[in-house]
């Protein structure tokens, strides 16, 4: 049975404070499973240590302690077995722009890593940069292929990361935030592609995010962080209907909700009049 | 730019990435690089077409006059041929040196940027004393050591002692290029370091690092006359920084020969100027805000003369001039999209 | 009406009806913004709004609909390359007689900006000068404007202006990095209520922040405003805050104000296909489960190049 767990990830940065030293304690004791055709939603707030957490999957970073494990064995960390994790777990990034090398055309960025995993080479590259475009509905590819990152706009950018995630045939998508910096108009859009290849593909997919309502419609389980622990996890629809922790509370009253009109302008009204 | 999936359509356009780095073409652009131009033409032509700068066959101190117009030394020599010598002599040195320093300043500044850890310690302690020893004494000190000194040799001194400032700004760049996203996904991906320095981060560093290697020329130059002046230039050779040399040993200034000395004086600073003025045009590919702002001051003028301007029919500064304005400066609409700030640990 | 009209925006007899007894505060009538560029780029498309005395005006378009541009020419903060090309701002004193904004020069844009009218900037979090504190700049505001007021005036009234947005006036010398995201954005607050000003325009003011936060700086602007009883103009794209939060909301697309109308009205009956586009772009939080969004079955349309 083919997963992707993370067991007692613990990660601790040191913060510089003058002349003192101190540990930041970014993840505390996280744990998951990651199987194939499900997606997981990590929802937090900023300093929460979901970003963290990605980068530990994508060993952008290392963890101070615990492990990974793809398909019940500790990953690897260098050379070929490195090599061989990231043919599985992939990521997209958050900012559409950033993530794009400002110098390359779309093509550079999709043919490296289908040529750094032997998906594609020589001839037949070109054909895989242009199938790989067409998935994800840039369509028509030759046009988009020779075109650079300001040349496009962001929804279109984040779809050639989707693309240069995928090339590599990976199983496993980490997907840190991957629409909070685009239109809300073509929010949607995307998530919704993300959604369609998971189900072609059969991916795993992490969805890290800030947005309960997104993370309710678009994952099987939700995760709930708070500076570092996980302090809530279950099924999506139990997480938001039927909150257990306090910050979870807190986080789902926080969230605009149209239908509550004019119930803050009453309870502000309340507290002056009784002050 | 607007930030929805609905950009117009436009016919492909395939530009090759250092293309669209270059700057565009502005009165600075074109004035610096005809001064750089001309001086090269110069260098490269003039020793063909005038006389042989080593005969001294001539008449001493003659001013400029036909045959001579540049006159001669006091020793007889030609002072045009031997300006024409002296540009190849001091391009070479010139060119060479900045090659030494920008590399070196790669290895320096980009790979110990890009690396951290142990090697960035190792390669900023060796930057870092070099920057602190004083560039003229250590030159001095090396070039008086060595008898003979070739052209290269002294292009090779000014290099090597000249590699630390690019090096500084090279690597604080590098490091901030590091964290970007795009350097992650690379990693990510599955690229290799060196193929990520040379592939991802380099081209990024581009106008950078031509503004550095412009600089480290003028430098050297100055560096190359400088040692020249003090006897201890390339031996041998003919350049500008030679012919100052000679000029004050040869008493050019008591004596009023100007013709000797102001020449190669004007040429340096020409050359520099040149220089320098290709650099700003690079400021602004690096910093596109400088170019922008005095353009879009100058097209609302140019709107409030047609009468366009409804503020403008007043006749009154414009809103940005008001200091009352506290200290939140807005930002101009159509910017480069700036949506969100999130800091995630 | 069908989509393409170039009457005005959609909106109701509901809205007519809500507006009647309303007093106006700030009247714009035919804006219409240019960036002179080549080829120039017209960024707000004869615009007229009314916004009333004491009321919330929700302001909603994605990036490059021009809301930004339009608040800043409601402001006279226009910056080169954007000029105004026609239209009328008039400003209803509630002091004095009505003024005519577009025409202001000198002293007399002095004493209306930040008087009459102020704002929040987007990115206020990074609009705080790093290099000075937090007293200095609050002081500069009213050193510029009440300069007949001494140091200890000024001081007593930074601290009140910190308390009122509930920010501890202890922290009066502290800089911008000292200071978390919220509390930047509460100073910047400060800052814009410093001179009672009838009118507060706020772009973005709460996009950065987190969610829990967000709700703190949105109850702290309505205590301010049921308290001083100034209007609001609240730019943002997050249609749902507004929802909650607006009386009226104005739907921007494109340079143009395409629909206006009381939220309530927004909410259950929008008339815009690009409202709804918007609004369909929210996933509830807790009605019911989409299943559309995960099957990826009705939204997921190829990205065409064709116009």
């Amino acid at each position: 049975m083919s997963s992707l767990e993370v067991r007692h990830l613990v990660k601790e940065f040191t913060v510089r404070n003058g002349v003192r030293r101190g540990t930041l304690r970014a993840v505390n004791d996280v744990s998951f499973t990651l199987e194939p055709g499900k997606t997981i939603a990590l929802v937090g707030e900023s300093g929460s240590g979901k970003s963290t957490v990605a980068r530990m999957i994508s060993q952008l970073e290392t963890p101070t302690s615990g492990e990974i494990l793809l398909d019940d064995q500790p990953v690897g960390r260098r050379g070929r077995a490195l090599a061989g994790y990231r043919h599985q777990v992939q990521m997209v990034f958050q900012d559409p722009f950033a993530s794009l090398n400002p110098y390359h055309t779309v093509a550079h960025h999709l043919e490296r890593p289908l040529q750094l995993h032997g998906v594609a080479s020589g001839d037949g590259l070109e054909r895989a940069v242009h199938d790989l475009l067409e998935r994800v509905n840039l369509t028509p590819p030759e046009l988009y292929a020779v075109k650079r990152p300001h040349e496009m706009s962001g929804g279109q950018r984040q779809r050639v990361a989707i693309a240069r995630a995928l090339a590599p045939g990976a199983r496993y998508l980490v997907a840190d935030e991957p629409v909070s910096m685009l239109d809300v108009s073509i929010r949607l859009g995307v998530l919704n592609l993300l959604a369609r290849l998971q189900r072609e593909e059969n991916l795993g997919v992490l969805y890290i995010t800030h947005d309960l309502a997104t993370a309710r419609h678009f994952s099987d389980e939700i995760l709930v962080m708070y500076r570092g622990d996980i302090v809530e996890r279950g099924p999506s629809d139990d997480v938001i209907l039927n909150p257990q922790h306090e910050y979870t509370r807190t986080l789902l009253a926080a969230a605009p909700e149209p239908s509550r009109h004019g119930r803050l302008r009453e309870e502000v009204r309340a507290e002056l009049a009784a002050s | 730019m607007t930030d929805t999936d609905t950009t117009t359509p436009t016919t492909p356009v395939t530009r090759s990435g250092v293309r669209q780095m270059m700057p565009s073409m502005s009165g600075k652009l074109l004035a610096g690089l005809i001064l750089i131009g001309a001086i090269v033409l110069f260098a490269i032509v003039g020793p063909w077409v005038t006389q042989d700068p080593r005969s001294s066959d001539n008449d001493a101190l003659l001013p400029p006059q036909p045959g001579h117009w540049l006159g001669t030394t006091s020793l007889g020599y030609d002072v045009l041929a031997q300006l024409a010598e002296g540009a190849r002599g001091s391009l070479i040195v010139g060119v060479s040196a900045g090659v030494v320093a920008i590399l070196l300043a790669l290895l320096f500044g980009v790979v110990a940027g890009y690396l951290r850890g142990w090697t960035d310690e190792f390669l900023s302690l060796v930057t870092g004393i070099m920057l602190v020893i004083p560039g003229l004494p250590l030159m001095i000190v090396v070039a008086s050591y060595l008898q003979v000194r070739s052209l290269w040799v002294v292009a090779l001194i000014l290099g090597v002692t000249a590699f630390a400032g690019p090096a500084v700004v090279l690597r604080s760049q590098a490091r901030s290029l590091r964290v970007r996203d795009y350097v992650s996904a690379a990693r990510v991906a599955g690229e290799k370091t060196p193929r990520i320095i040379g592939v991802e981060v380099l081209p990024n560093l581009l106008p950078l690092l031509a503004s550095q290697f412009l600089f480290a020329i003028v430098l050297a130059i100055l560096g190359e006359a400088g040692l020249s002046y003090l006897g201890l230039g390339p031996n041998g050779s003919i350049t500008w920084g030679t012919m100052l040399n000679e000029a004050q040993g040869g008493g050019a200034l008591t004596r009023g020969a100007w013709w000797w000395f102001v020449p190669p004086g004007l040429m340096i600073a020409l050359f520099g100027t040149g220089l320098s003025l290709v650099n700003f045009a690079i400021d602004e590919i690096v910093n596109p805000k400088l170019r922008l702002a005095p353009a879009a001051a100058k097209s609302v003028r140019e709107a409030r003369k047609a009468g366009k301007d409804k503020l403008g029919r007043r006749a009154t500064p414009t809103a940005t001039a008001d200091p009352s304005a506290p200290a939140g400066r807005p930002e101009s609409d159509g910017a480069a999209p700036d949506q969100k700030e999130r800091v995630d640990v | 009406m069908t989509a393409t009209t170039t009457t005005g925006p959609l909106s109701s007899p509901t809205h007519a009806a809500h507006v009647a007894h309303l007093e106006p505060v700030l009247t714009a009538r035919h804006v219409s913004i240019e960036y002179e560029v080549d080829p120039p780029v017209r960024a707000v498309d004869d615009v007229s709004l009314t916004l009333h005395r004491g009321e919330i005006l929700g302001l909603a378009g994605e990036s490059g609909c021009g809301k930004t541009t339009l608040a800043y020419g409601l402001n006279r903060l226009l910056k080169p390359p954007a000029i105004l090309r026609s239209g009328e701002v008039t400003f209803h004193d509630a002091n004095g007689p009505d003024i005519d904004v577009v025409s202001l020069t000198g002293d007399a844009l002095r004493a209306f900006r930040w008087d009459k009218v102020s704002m929040v900037f987007q990115g206020a979090m990074n609009s705080l000068n790093p290099v000075i504190s937090v007293r200095k700049q609050l002081g500069d505001v009213l050193t510029t404007h009440r300069p007949q007021m001494g140091r200890k005036e000024r001081d007593a009234r930074s601290a009140e202006l910190l308390e009122l947005v509930g920010v501890d006036p202890g922290r009066l010398d502290s800089f911008a990095h000292e200071l978390s995201g919220g509390m930047r954005q509460r100073v910047m607050i400060a800052m814009a209520m410093a001179l009672n000003p009838q009118v507060m325009i706020m772009d973005e003011p709460t996009t950065a922040l987190d969610v829990v936060v967000q709700r703190g700086i949105l109850r702290e602007i309505m205590r301010l405003r049921e308290r001083f009883n100034f209007a609001v103009v609240f730019i943002t794209h997050d249609l749902p805050l507004l929802l909650e939060i607006s009386d009226r909301i104005a739907v921007m697309r494109a340079g143009r104000i395409v629909e206006l109308d009381t939220s309530e009205s927004v909410y259950a009956r929008a008339q815009h296909p690009y409202t709804r586009q918007l609004l369909n772009s929210f996933p509830s939080l807790t009605g019911d489960r989409g299943s559309f969004v995960r099957t990826g079955v009705s939204q997921d349309a190829p990205e065409q190049e064709a116009s």
